[in-house]
């Protein structure tokens, strides 16, 4: 626990001590801004709800979570403070959770800083406001998973480049399985059962369900279950490499 | 100088490290005993890092055992981590850490606490001489003070065992000087392992030496029996002398 809790301090502490935390909160901002009035008509709808703001948060997250990920383990493996951590006496595991959790806290902060919103449309309306808490709390368990998959992919690789993009056509596959562009791929040759199990992955499906207001018990299963599974990859990639 | 009746900390047996094709460590076997300092001599690619990385347990061995105090590595490598400090070749270090901030983190992984901790830290710098730069952060250090830092990081939880990756390579005569004085210092309660291409390091610094070459033990022996093989009393000559006819051999025999 006190490893978890010191590797987790020393990764959030250096979000913040480069300009990496000020850049990402800043954009994240912006184009949440510009996604919410613009593209989502936010004023023109006239509905005292957050909808226009959170349906854009699996495409931003799409770019945003994998560009926070990508040096977890990459920049490590570069200039070789890898070589610093991984002969210290903690287990991998504990360095894998403690930095995926500094990761995870770090766009909750970015998320929480997005309150502006909340503010503005409870002073315009009388918005359900359990709604809203259950999107926030989809949407961080969204950018949870995203963000798993995005450290296991930096763990297999020291180009950031790479782990960025390979990230986000995985982020990408696991965002849309729900739709007919990953699905017909299956429904081919694949039984239904199959077609159906992998339709039920869609991070989309999901935190769309979220959003109606309702924390259902599948939900919240699916989002741990798929950060404790690329999490545990992301152990037995960063395993693999000890053996060379 | 130390009594050969002590059980050794550090045993290592045919050990050996295959990257795809490449064989870089191919039984190497070597013991080691408290107040030894090992000087971990080889051309360029012969192994020494790989070797000690095993030792560290950033790597992990194809064959062979490494046991240190008593554990074995791939069994309990968290209790071999506990016994060793280490120095990374280049020095490695968090870049947007300050000194001071670089050196708690480490503490706080060791596992240290309370008073006793602070003090510690508070050693350690005055020891290496870096009250200078404390509050600064790593990325703006010079190379010298980059390597006193990982020095300090490796030698913070007083461990038994000490291995250094060419601790003074690219570095000035007089930081080159006060290194391997540290290392003598602390030689006695310790068990050391440093590499390096400097020969004349070996003489000052190191009871025992080992040559390796393409992953092979070569030679091993305290400096003065190596300095005995050679004809004219250079180190250089000797070094050469072996390296380059274990090399021919190798040729020859590839050849066949």
């Amino acid at each position: 626990m006190n490893n978890i809790k010191a590797i987790f301090k020393r990764e959030f502490a250096a979000y913040f001590a480069t300009p990496v935390a000020y850049v990402f909160i800043v954009i994240f901002l912006f184009l949440m801004g510009v996604f919410t009035f613009y593209i989502g008509a936010f004023y023109e709808r006239n509905q005292a709800d957050l909808e226009p703001f959170f349906r854009f948060h699996p495409w931003l997250y799409l770019f945003l979570i994998p560009a926070i990920a990508m040096r977890l383990w990459s920049e490590e493996r570069k200039t070789g403070t890898i070589e610093l951590l991984m002969t210290l006496p903690v287990p991998t595991y504990q360095a894998v959770v403690a930095k995926f959790l500094a990761a995870w806290c770090f766009t909750a902060v970015a998320l929480v800083l997005t309150f502006p919103m909340w503010i503005t449309v409870n002073y315009l309306g009388a918005p359900d406001n359990t709604v809203i808490l259950a999107s926030y709390i989809g949407s961080l368990l969204m950018a949870g998973g995203f963000l798993a998959i995005g450290s296991c992919i930096s763990g297999i690789t020291k180009n950031q480049v790479i782990a960025f993009v390979v990230s986000v056509v995985i982020c990408f596959l696991f965002l849309l399985s729900g739709f007919p562009l990953v699905l017909d791929f299956f429904r081919g040759w694949a039984p239904q059962a199959v077609v159906n199990a992998i339709a039920s992955f869609s991070f989309l499906t999901h935190f769309e369900s979220i959003k109606k207001g309702v924390i259902d018990i599948r939900d919240l299963i699916y989002f741990l279950a798929l950060i404790s599974f690329w999490l545990y990859a992301n152990v037995v990639v960063i395993e693999n490499k000890k053996a060379g | 100088m130390t009594e050969k009746t002590e059980k050794p900390v550090i045993e290592i047996n045919s050990l050996v490290k295959h990257f795809g094709p490449i064989h870089a460590v191919r039984g190497i076997s070597f013991t080691l005993r408290k107040g030894e300092v090992l000087g971990f001599l080889g051309p360029n690619g012969a192994g020494k890092s790989t070797t000690m990385k095993m030792i560290a347990g950033f790597l992990e061995p194809t064959a062979g055992t490494i046991s240190v105090c008593g554990y074995d590595i791939l069994e309990n490598p968290i209790e071999v981590k506990k016994k060793i400090g280490y120095l990374p070749e280049g020095a490695p270090l968090y870049g947007e850490m300050t000194v001071t901030a670089f050196l708690n983190f480490i503490a706080d992984v060791r596992g240290m606490t309370g008073k006793s901790r602070e003090d510690r830290i508070e050693e350690v710098i005055q020891k290496i001489n870096l009250q200078s730069v404390r509050n600064q952060t790593l990325e703006t250090l010079s190379k010298g003070y980059k390597r006193r830092v990982g020095v300090a990081h490796a030698i913070l939880h007083d461990p038994e065992i000490l291995i250094m990756d060419e601790p003074t390579d690219g570095l000035d005569p007089n930081q080159k000087h006060e290194v391997r004085t540290l290392i003598k210092e602390m030689a006695s309660e310790k068990a050391t392992i440093i590499s390096t291409h400097i020969l004349e390091e070996v003489d000052a610094v190191c009871t025992r030496a080992i040559i390796i070459a393409s992953g092979k033990l070569l030679f091993d022996g305290t400096p003065a029996e190596l300095l005995a093989k050679s004809t004219n009393g250079k180190l250089d000559d000797v070094f050469r002398e072996i390296t380059t006819k274990f090399h021919a051999e190798q040729g020859m025999l590839l050849a066949s």
